[in-house]
């Protein structure tokens, strides 16, 4: 269960620079990346931020290219706002939160060039297409960041299956897919004017304004500003460079978890 | 495949400088039955934008008693590109641009003044040469102040980022497909705030920040057509 506080409470906590849960503003809560949870999987990564638990799983299938990339393999990104996670969330087809969220994700991921598509290439018209599947299985704030994370590990410690004639052989001794680049993302949500860092479940409640901001060592990779609320100018650039910063952080978590797979 | 060569001689494709804007051309009130309207061509693009409301909610249950709600749809027409014809229905991609766009309007609307109402906002891209959502932006922008609802500010929108190592602003599609980094952004200019932002490719804090400063150049020219569209409309004769 998440706990409650009023707007009033938590604006006057934060105009003394505090947090609910004691974190500075430019705090992660504490994470944990554990890959190959579903080993049937070819690939997957299970993500606690907080108490915002999500999964990322790969698989990959035989399919056709894309028209304008005949010889590269597609990444198809779906996010899932499971029931079970939250209150809040409902049985249906995807929500536009949940549309967004996998596609700066998958934003991400593309523009820092993680998997490596044209080793993806079968022969003419046919190619292998990664299916990233993003599960919210508990809701407590910044899925962005946390369904980034779970997808990126996922992705690096994915198994490339093998054709034999027609049949895909997905177990046994298989390479890693190929992979490039990694990528973090940074989310940081506006209360106010107030900045934060991972906003829990309950700040993002009361959050007018959300900026996530996808980086590698060198290069701004992917961005996003959220809601009806807005950031000036200066607030972004600066946020720009908090999120080079804990980026690194990130990435390393992620290199970590994956070593050891 | 080939990445095509999108600049040369100094020049890109279309002929144009980085900094150069296609034609612009906005015309308020188009839509009768509409609150408020504006149909805008921006190079190749052809964009229809309309608001209706504030109206009674539906379905009820959304209603908000504190201040009008935003509904907000993007839409390409199926015959809108030059490639194959699109799917009819909202994709994933129209989903995210509506929420976007959506977002950009709920901060300028003065959404108090009309508790339990709903505001709709519709913007049908009938044909696409990149950039549509910066596009319809600018379009909704014109037909929110033509329809009299009080709003903030008019935003303005505009898509461009980075070709090789240049910095270029309004990207036509080929140059958005083939770019090495593609910003949308949308600016409330009286109040200096940025309302909407995307980007995806590759770019550092230095090029991004240089971007924003080319954007700005290039906003008056946006402006000044929005208010010319307006001021055509409600000039008075003689």
């Amino acid at each position: 269960m998440q706990i409650k506080v009023s707007k009033e409470y938590l604006t006057e906590l934060l105009s003394r620079q505090e947090r609910v849960d004691q974190r500075g503003f430019f705090d992660y809560r504490s994470i944990s990346i554990k890959t190959n949870t579903i080993p049937n999987a070819e690939g997957s990564a299970s993500v606690y931020i907080g108490n915002t638990y999500v999964l990322a799983g790969v698989k990959l299938d035989v399919g056709t290219p894309m028209p304008d990339k005949p010889d590269e393999g597609v990444l198809v990104t779906s996010a899932e706002l499971l029931p079970l996670a939250s209150v809040e969330y409902e049985e249906g087809p995807p929500s536009p939160e949940a549309v967004e969220f996998a596609r700066v994700v998958d934003r991400g991921i593309r523009a820092a060039e993680v998997i490596d598509t044209e080793s993806l290439f079968i022969e003419e018209n046919k190619v292998w297409n990664v299916y990233l599947d993003i599960y919210v299985l508990n809701y407590d704030g910044n899925l962005f960041d946390a369904g980034t994370l779970a997808s990126v590990a996922a992705l690096l410690t994915t198994r490339m299956p093998r054709l034999e004639g027609e049949q895909v052989i997905r177990t046994g001794d298989l390479p890693r897919l190929k992979t490039k680049g990694i990528v973090a993302s940074t989310t940081f949500a506006k209360i106010g004017n107030a900045i934060l860092l991972d906003p829990t479940g309950l700040e993002e409640s009361f959050m007018n304004a959300r900026l996530t901001i996808a980086t590698d060592d060198e290069y701004i990779h992917a961005m996003q500003k959220g809601l009806a609320g807005y950031f000036t100018r200066q607030e972004i650039e600066k946020l720009i460079d908090t999120s080079f910063e804990k980026s690194k952080m990130l990435r390393s978590l992620i290199s970590k978890a994956v070593s050891g797979d | 495949m080939q990445k095509p060569e999108l600049i040369k001689d100094g020049k890109r494709l279309d002929g144009r400088d980085f900094e150069e804007l296609r034609p612009l051309k906005i015309v308020a009130g188009i839509i009768k039955n509409a609150t408020g309207s504006a149909y805008l061509e921006w190079g190749n693009n052809k964009v229809l934008a309309a608001v209706y409301g504030p109206k009674e909610v539906l379905p009820k249950h959304l209603a908000d008693p504190e201040k009008a709600i935003v509904k907000c749809r993007y839409a390409m027409a199926p015959f809108s590109s030059l490639e194959e014809h699109g799917r009819a229905g909202p994709n994933r991609r129209a989903t995210e641009i509506s929420k976007v766009t959506k977002e950009v309007f709920e901060n300028l609307i003065m959404l108090e003044k009309f508790p339990s109402t709903e505001i709709d906002i519709f913007i049908e891209i009938l044909q696409s040469d990149g950039g549509t959502r910066s596009a319809g932006i600018t379009a909704a922008g014109v037909a929110l102040a033509d329809s009299g609802i009080p709003i903030r500010d008019i935003p303005f929108a505009v898509a461009g980022g980075k070709i090789g190592d240049k910095l270029a602003i309004d990207f036509n599609k080929i140059e958005d497909n083939y770019s090495d980094a593609d910003i949308p952004i949308a600016i409330s200019p009286n109040l200096d705030r940025v309302l909407l932002l995307q980007m995806d490719g590759k770019m550092t804090k230095e090029e991004f920040s240089r971007y924003l400063d080319m954007v700005e150049r290039v906003s008056k020219q946006i402006i000044s057509a929005q208010k010319n569209a307006l001021l055509e409309k409600y000039k008075v004769n003689g």
